[in-house]
């Protein structure tokens, strides 16, 4: 069906009922408890989730598949961005053009940086994109502010022209998707959970599955298998009459296009466009993601971008008394010990958990978090199995792309 | 006139003259052996045809055309092949697809954008590339990754990869070394195969001579970087000039 193997339609559509019910799934805890505060289920961070995944998706397209490590790729983010914010401010707040400006824009800059950065391979390349990143966004904040609007950055004013839009109004009128408001929705009340549907989240969840199921079939076809063999041999690549070259500029601009997607739908469900965007940690971000979900791997990317988004904005946040909550079932001296180790790790020591944990996953699970979850289920099945194995010494079986 | 002429090839390497005045004439469908010391040239001399280095002087023309200026990648398109001599396979892929991108390569030439179609909805690339597998007795290893193959297979691999695209000229640089007795007589039984099924030219540098003794239809004699003898194989084994510089003392 959808011209998908059965185990990548089962993945997809594992990751379709995942992204369906993200409301009721990142808000376990009913509002009241204390640890209410470790639901994930608002819709500011639900669609951070899906935008971050949607660009992850993409960067593994090329790191992944081509084993080019692009450290600039935030600045087709912020490319994307800049583009939708004008496609609404000259055309309509409808994010249609939006979107679609930004996937082109994207593309083309990812094209010409693309096919410079592209003659060189391993760091050379990768200083290459980083180089271009920190112009651009250099260039952002100095020569280019009437474009870019610099520091303040490029938001919706009252007098923009709008040109495909009835004039008049005295207020800035909200993004939408023909008629359908991206900071809209509903909430349910059930039990003592309150669950948030948001207009703006389902549109970008949308779109990234959209992203995800074009990726599963890059990953299976022909391309896809040039991409990787572009990673493992070039040298036989040019010997078997195949240029390397063209193959991975295309995984480029895909990617890029990919970023570009996700900087359209950042300014879709939040119309506003700055530098900060493109900076180098940003560019770094997304490789984090893709290295932490397991790079070349289907899944992978979209894992490690929860992952990071959740800890950056969950983790980041809490406090003594969240911990004490979390921590209520031990007892009285244990839980004070308790809470004070875990605070080293969550507030600002944040990003320290989160190195502590790349660490630990880059050493014992190169294969990324993926690769966790296929040693967890390869054990569940070994313990079922009675002693079947065979006598012969087989090489591990290690993870085939898209596992 | 052959199918390949290497005419007054020379190349350096700082003060080390690796080729020197090197001619040579292959003729259409014949299997011609190059043998000789290590450090005699051989490799550097294939590395010239394939392009992946470019002669100081001299010219190579294969097919009545220059390969000289050309990318290897054009090289092999215009139909020559080549085995390493330490195996150059895609190690990340399986077997299979290790034979699957040479058949797409020929039919699709460098560059073309399928990615709307799943790899195995290619019904005729995909049996193309089994019937070679089972070619070269390795279907059963078909799902296997190529970097967990032994020596010899990889090396059986290669061949398959470079056969799969039915080249004009095989260049294959020894292609039997690390491979066990029975492995070498498989692979001397196959090239024979190859040579009386297909219009093929080969070019074999090796240091088994059972192996060139039994293939050859002609052997040059390669010492310090220069050729020493050409001539057909009953003849070769005789030459005093290439016991004295090759086999070391009478045979
Ligand atoms: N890329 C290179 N740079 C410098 N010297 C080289 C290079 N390739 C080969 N040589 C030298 O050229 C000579 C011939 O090498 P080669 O062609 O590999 O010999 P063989 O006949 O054993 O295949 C050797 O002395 C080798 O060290
Ligand atoms: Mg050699």
């Amino acid at each position: 069906m959808l011209g998908l193997n059965r185990k990548d339609l089962i993945l997809f559509l594992i990751v379709v009922g995942l992204v369906v019910f993200a409301p009721f799934i990142l808000n376990p805890f009913p509002e009241d408890s204390g640890l209410a505060r470790f639901n994930a289920g608002y819709p500011d961070l639900m669609q951070r989730f899906v935008i971050f995944g949607i660009f992850a998706i993409g960067f593994n397209i090329l790191f992944g598949l081509t084993g080019y490590l692009s450290f600039g790729h935030a600045a087709f983010l912020g490319i994307g961005s800049y583009a939708g914010v004008w496609m609404m401010k000259l055309l309509t707040v409808n994010i249609v053009p939006a979107i679609i400006a930004s996937i082109v824009v994207a593309g083309v800059f990812s094209l010409v940086i693309g096919f410079i950065c592209l003659r060189r391979s391993g760091i050379y390349f990768s200083i290459l994109t980083l180089a271009f990143a920190q112009m651009a966004f250099a260039l952002a904040y100095s020569v280019l502010t009437p474009i870019t609007a610099g520091e303040s950055g490029l938001q919706l004013s009252l007098n923009d022209p709008r040109i495909l839009e009835a004039g008049g109004g005295s207020s800035i009128p909200a993004a939408n998707f023909f008629g359908l408001t991206m900071r809209d929705g509903f909430e349910w009340a059930l039990g003592g959970w309150v669950f948030t549907f948001n207009f703006g989240y389902y549109f970008c969840a949308l779109l990234m599955l959209v992203a995800f199921y074009v990726s599963i079939r890059i990953f299976r076809s022909p391309f896809g298998m040039m991409l990787r063999a572009v990673k493992s041999n070039q040298q036989r690549m040019n010997y078997t009459g195949l240029n390397p070259k063209p193959y991975t500029l295309a995984a480029f601009v895909i990617s890029g296009m990919y970023a570009g997607l996700a900087g359209g739908l950042m300014v879709a469900v939040d119309p506003l466009a700055g530098a900060d965007r493109m900076f180098w940690t940003a560019s770094g971000e997304v490789v984090l993601m893709t290295i932490l979900g397991g790079a070349g791997t289907l899944i992978g990317p979209v894992l490690g971008a929860g992952m990071i988004k959740y800890f950056e904005n969950i983790f980041s946040r809490l406090n003594e008394r969240d911990l004490n909550a979390l921590y209520d079932f031990l007892p009285d001296g244990l839980q004070g010990v308790a809470v004070s180790v875990s605070q080293m790790f969550v507030g600002d020591g944040w990003l320290l958990t989160l190195g502590l944990m790349f660490m630990l996953v880059v050493i014992f699970l190169p294969g990324g978090l993926v690769e966790g979850g296929q040693r967890v289920s390869r054990l569940f099945r070994r313990r079922k199995k009675t002693k079947t194995d065979d006598p012969e010494h087989h090489p591990q079986p290690s993870p085939h792309v898209g596992e | 006139m052959g199918i390949l002429e290497v005419k007054d090839v020379n190349k350096r390497f700082g003060g080390l003259q690796a080729l020197g005045d090197v001619n040579l004439s292959i003729a259409e469908n014949s299997v011609h052996a190059i043998i000789g010391p290590n450090g005699a040239g051989k490799s550097t001399l294939l590395n010239c045809l394939v392009g992946k280095l470019i002669p100081d002087t001299g010219s190579v023309m294969f097919d009545g055309q220059s390969v000289l200026g050309r990318k290897p990648y054009e090289i092999n398109q215009m139909g020559i092949s080549r085995v390493f001599q330490t195996p150059e396979i895609f190690g990340d892929l399986t077997v299979f697809e290790n034979v699957l991108i040479p058949c797409f390569a020929k039919r699709d030439g460098a560059f073309r954008m399928h990615a709307y179609e799943p790899m195995l909805a290619e019904r005729d690339l995909v049996a193309e590339a089994e019937a070679m597998l089972d070619e070269v007795d390795m279907l059963a290893k078909r799902d296997m990754l190529a970097s967990y193959l032994s020596r010899g297979d990889k090396r059986r691999l290669e061949m398959a990869m470079c056969l799969v695209q039915q080249p004009k000229l095989l260049l294959l640089d020894e292609p039997t070394a690390g491979m066990s007795r029975a492995d070498t007589n498989n692979t001397i039984d196959l090239l024979k195969q190859i040579n009386a099924k297909r219009d093929i030219t080969m070019v074999i540098i090796e240091h088994d001579m059972h192996v060139v003794f039994s293939l050859a239809q002609r052997i040059t004699v390669l010492a310090q970087g220069s050729p020493l003898v050409e001539d057909a194989p009953e003849r070769i084994k005789g030459h005093p000039k290439v016991q004295e510089a090759y086999l070391g003392h009478a045979a």
